[in-house]
Formats: C-alpha cells, structure tokens, sequence
C-alpha cells in the first residue's frame, strides 16, 4: 500500500522536474532560468526523502538538508551575480 | 549604486548558526552514520562563503581573522602527528587507539584517536576551499 503511494508521488516530482527542466532550457531570460533550478532543487529533496521511505532507511536525511542549504546558497550567490555583477565584493561601503 | 541587503543580512545571521550546528554534527556523527570530516569541512566552508555573500570580505576578515593557509597546515599537523603518535607506542604507522577516558565535567566517555585525524581533514578542507574562494573572489 505504502509502496504504491510512494511510486505515484515519486512520479509525480519526477514529471514536475521534468516540467522545470523545460523551462530551464526555454527560459526567456537568466532569472527564469535561476528559479527553475532552485524548485529542481526543492524537488529533489522531496524525491530523496521519498526514495529513503521507499527503501525503508534514513541513511539519506542528512543529504536532505545539505540539499536545501546548497540550494539556497547557490540561488543567493547567482541572484547576487545577477543584481550587482560580483558574487563577493572586497568592500562594500566604497 | 548602493543596495541595500537587509533580508538577506538578517536571514543569514540566523542560516548561519544553523549550518555550523549541522556541519559540526556531520563530524562528529561521521563514525556511525554517513558524514565525517570531510562533508563537514564543506559544510562549515559552506557558512563561511554564506557570509561572505551576505556581507564583503573586509567585513568577514573582521569577524573570523583566520589565516587559513596556516588552518590548512594546521590540519595536516594533527594528521601527521596522529599517525606518528603511534611508533611512540611501539606499533605501526597510522594504528589508532581506543579507550574510555574519565572527563572533569563531561564523565565517561569514549574517545577514538580517529577523530582527531578526522579534525585534521576537516581544517584542511575548510582551510583549502576558503583559500580557493578568496584567491578567486579577492582580486580587484
């Protein structure tokens, strides 16, 4: 029972990253693109923590958090590339 | 033009002690659950460059002033010198020792020379990879 819940959810975010990388490729423009991988991000971690149900262990719960923390370090350091042209600025009251 | 950063300032005041709480655990739970010091030293350089994000490098330099080419040759002091302290013992290169210790406040506990090994490679991970970010993200 568990198992057939599980195997629908799991495709169901495997059609929705599916869905992001179109937009990833299509995107118009950079941010859109910037946005796309941050959910496939987020997707992710919803499809690890379904697959570790699935494989009835919680070895991987500690890759879910490192997948959130490397998403939004990731998402913060391209939408400040984006904004200003630097990832890190040596002085910022100059 | 001059930006003003505040969610992001603030909500990295917070992430911050989060990610070093976590990246910490990773380390120490690397002997019985996946992690170590490896994954740590990544994690920990991880918070490192969230600041450095969030705020500039003069600003960081002022609230951790680490030399971290001397971390990294730190690191690979406590390596060698776990692996040597062996022959001090009369047994082979890199043999680790285990043992309960009694500690003054924490009690009982079980210590592994493992784990200082273990430290060694998480200061030259973190070491090496804030050396490789400001070597790159410093320039003018």
């Amino acid at each position: 029972m568990i198992h057939t819940v599980v195997m629908i959810s799991i495709i169901c975010i495997a059609v929705a990253i599916l869905a992001l990388t179109y937009r990833v490729i299509k995107g118009p423009s950079t941010p859109d693109r910037v946005i796309a991988l941050d959910a496939i991000g987020i997707n992710l971690v919803a499809l690890i923590a379904l697959i570790s149900i699935g494989l009835d262990t919680n070895a991987f719960l500690e890759v879910i958090l490192l997948l959130g923390i490397l998403a939004f370090i990731g998402t913060v350091a391209f939408s400040k590339y984006l904004e200003k042209g630097v990832i890190i600025e040596h002085d910022r009251d100059r | 033009m001059k930006t003003n950063d505040l969610i992001l300032q603030t909500a990295t005041k917070i992430v911050l002690f989060i990610i070093v709480l976590f990246s910490i655990y990773i380390f120490f739970a690397g002997h019985y659950t996946p992690g170590g010091g490896f994954v740590g030293g990544l994690l920990t350089a991880g918070a490192i460059i969230l600041l450095l994000l969030a705020f500039d490098m003069k600003t960081v330099a002022k609230i951790l002033p680490i030399n971290y080419m001397t971390m990294t040759a730190v690191g690979l002091l406590f390596a060698i010198g776990t692996a040597a302290g062996a022959l001090l013992f009369n047994v082979p290169f890199l043999t680790h020792a285990f043992g309960d210790v009694h500690l003054p406040i924490l009690g009982e506990m079980a210590l592994h020379t493992a784990t200082i090994f273990d430290l060694g490679v998480f200061l030259v991970v973190v070491g090496v990879t804030m050396t490789i970010i400001q070597t790159i993200g410093g320039d003018e």
